[in-house]
């Protein structure tokens, strides 16, 4: 090879290669991940539910999946709203301060859009367990009935408010819901909810 | 670079070293690529190794990402294909990217081993490269005659429903033989999933093997070239041959240009004409496998076309299966079937000249009957084709003895 090798051009040759190069991987890479998202069939199955409540009865809970998760609807009946309050200086987080633990429409002592009817996720802030329902008051005195969970012994009120000093860190989530008629829920979309 | 190095320091070097003393990094480098010296005077023939690793890399890439969301079973193979088509994000991109690639696997291997025909690359030193080369091209048939059953459609059933019934053809154990690859008494779901696990896992492991040992070899005897001059003979003061070039960065600079010119053509048919006309994809094969009806005309992918017209060229079942088998195997005997005292065409005479010539058009003429139908002047023509395609490789000892060969040069030449 010769001396007068043009180092500069040389330089800028392999940058803009690589470059371009780069930029090749890249946009090939896009596709490659993108079909790993849920597809077509898999957004078809995570449509909204719908969740006939008509013949629930006050203090009775029914466990639905929506997009593979579990969800608890529980109609508290008058007893169990007035313990509410009870547990409140018991809660690290009585008044649903964590934005994305729920809908703006749940930031409320109930935690839902009718006092009565509680929904919630299943699935244990901690690690993601299904909390057990345990709504009798006691045997311990600080205990005022509520959502607990097996695995690691979080414990949760009746608006699924997480306790003080248990692993699980933030409230149970709310997902986004409805009532589309008084007596259907549709658990998976709050389109024109509140 | 070196003011590179020299401000990067010591420390980057401290690395190397701590990883050279327990791995022969550096040496590997060096043998395979930065010191790997090849003739400077390859021409565009000497593209379609590399292009055959990009499409081999490509075929695994896409692959995995196809097994995400294929089920190998009878009842939901077809389906699941067209839910990757349909529901998959980018789904028909990927299926496309390895239903093309396939083609152009075989594509780029032909011109690949037509290279070392034109330059003598199988001769010695390189008979095992040849070898090796040739298994490779074997496992590769396979593979894709395997992935060709995983769809379910109509084509991928008959067509194995065919290929696997020409080993019937073998005396005394062919039925048996038959009944034991398909695990079943008809081709069906098991034979399907065992079919999954050969295209999936067992080929191409043995595959990316097989690839690794020829590039061992070749680099153990170094790259032939078009002049077919043993470029080791002539060496520099520094015991670099003098017409050799590093591989990196010379060949590979080069060789970037020629992938990019590759992916323009294969993103050209990705996009536009993914099926080339029912010749990578058949149309048949859209429609889901039924064992009650056979497509009117039955023809493999053409990648297969040329022995399967010296398959149906003989009028008995067991011969053609013996002459098909034939036509597939005796290229690998090529470095002991050629006795001519040349390597490159260059150098030869017209005999050879003229006998290359009229192999490749039997070649390309015999995979256009192969997806013609099997009647009449066909027949006749597939016939009077087989029967030069062999003699090309037959009457090769003689011929190449005879023939008037031109003096070698010393060095690599450039023609024009």
């Amino acid at each position: 090879m010769t001396d007068d090798v043009d180092r500069n051009r040389r330089h800028f040759l392999t940058v803009a290669t690589a470059v371009t190069g780069g930029a090749g991987v890249v946009a090939v890479a896009i596709p490659f991940l993108a079909s790993l998202k849920p597809s077509a069939r898999a957004q078809a199955l995570g449509a909204p539910v719908e969740v006939p409540i008509g013949s629930l009865e006050p203090g009775e809970m029914v466990r639905v999946m929506w997009r593979g998760r579990l969800v608890y609807v529980l109609r508290r009946d008058e007893e169990m709203l007035s313990r509410l309050p009870e547990s409140k200086d018991l809660l690290r987080d009585p008044d649903s301060a964590v934005v994305e633990q729920q809908p703006e429409f749940a930031v409320n002592e109930h935690r839902s859009l009718k006092p009565e009817y509680l929904v919630i996720e299943g699935s244990c802030t901690h690690l993601g367990c299904a909390p057990l329902a345990e709504f009798e008051v006691g045997p311990a005195d600080d205990w005022f009935g509520g959502f607990f969970c097996p695995c690691h012994g979080s414990r949760f009120d009746l608006s699924g408010r997480v306790y003080k000093g248990v692993p699980a860190p933030t409230n149970l989530r709310v997902p986004p819901y409805r009532f589309i008629r008084e007596d259907v829920i549709m658990i998976g979309s709050d389109a024109g909810a509140a | 670079m070196a003011r590179i190095e020299s401000e990067v320091g010591t420390r980057g070097s401290a690395i190397m070293k701590w990883i050279d003393d327990r791995f022969p990094f550096t040496e590997t480098m060096k043998y395979h690529i930065t010191e790997y010296y090849a003739s400077k005077n390859f021409n565009w023939w000497y593209i379609f190794g590399v292009l055959a690793m990009v499409v081999l890399v490509m075929q695994l890439v896409t692959g995995i990402f196809l097994t995400m969301n294929y089920k190998p079973s009878a009842v939901e193979a077809f389906a699941s294909v067209e839910y990757i088509m349909r529901d998959v994000e980018w789904g028909w991109l990927i299926r496309y990217m390895h239903s093309t690639g396939a083609s152009f696997f075989f594509i780029i291997v032909y011109l690949h081993m037509f290279r070392a025909m034109l330059y003598g690359s199988y001769q010695k030193p390189r008979e095992l490269i040849w070898l090796i080369g040739m298994l490779i091209f074997f496992v590769l048939m396979a593979e894709g005659f395997a992935g060709y059953l995983l769809p379910w459609g109509q084509m991928s059933y008959w067509g194995a429903q065919v290929i696997i019934s020409l080993f019937g053809a073998i005396p005394f154990v062919g039925e048996a033989l038959v009944e034991w690859i398909r695990g079943d008494y008809a081709i069906s779901d098991i034979t399907l999933n065992r079919f999954f696990a050969f295209h999936v896992i067992l080929l191409p492991l043995i595959l990316v093997a097989l690839v690794f040992l020829h590039i061992v070899a070749l680099h153990h005897v170094g790259s032939n070239n078009p002049d077919g001059v043993d470029i080791k003979k002539n060496k520099g003061p520094d015991g670099i041959p003098l017409d050799g070039i590093a591989f990196h960065p010379y060949h590979t600079t080069k060789d970037l240009v020629g992938i990019v010119f590759f992916l323009m053509i294969f993103s050209g048919v990705v996009f536009f004409a993914p099926d080339m006309g029912g010749y990578f994809l058949e149309h048949a094969n859209f429609e889901p496998a039924n064992m009650m009806a056979t497509p009117e005309h039955i023809a493999p992918v053409w990648y297969y076309t040329p022995y399967y017209a010296i398959l149906r060229a003989v009028p008995d079942k067991f011969w053609g299966f013996v002459l098909f088998a034939l036509s597939v195997v005796l290229p690998v005997f090529l470095p002991w079937l050629d006795r001519s005292r040349v390597k490159s065409i260059r150098y030869r005479g017209w005999i050879y000249k003229m006998a290359l010539s009229v192999f490749v058009v039997s070649f390309v003429t015999l995979g256009w009957l192969g997806l013609q139908p099997a009647e009449g002047t066909y027949v006749m023509l597939a016939r009077i084709f087989s029967v030069l395609y062999f003699a090309f490789f037959l009457l090769m000892p003689y011929y190449t003895t005879i023939d008037k060969t031109k003096p070698v040069p010393d060095r690599v030449v450039y023609h024009g």
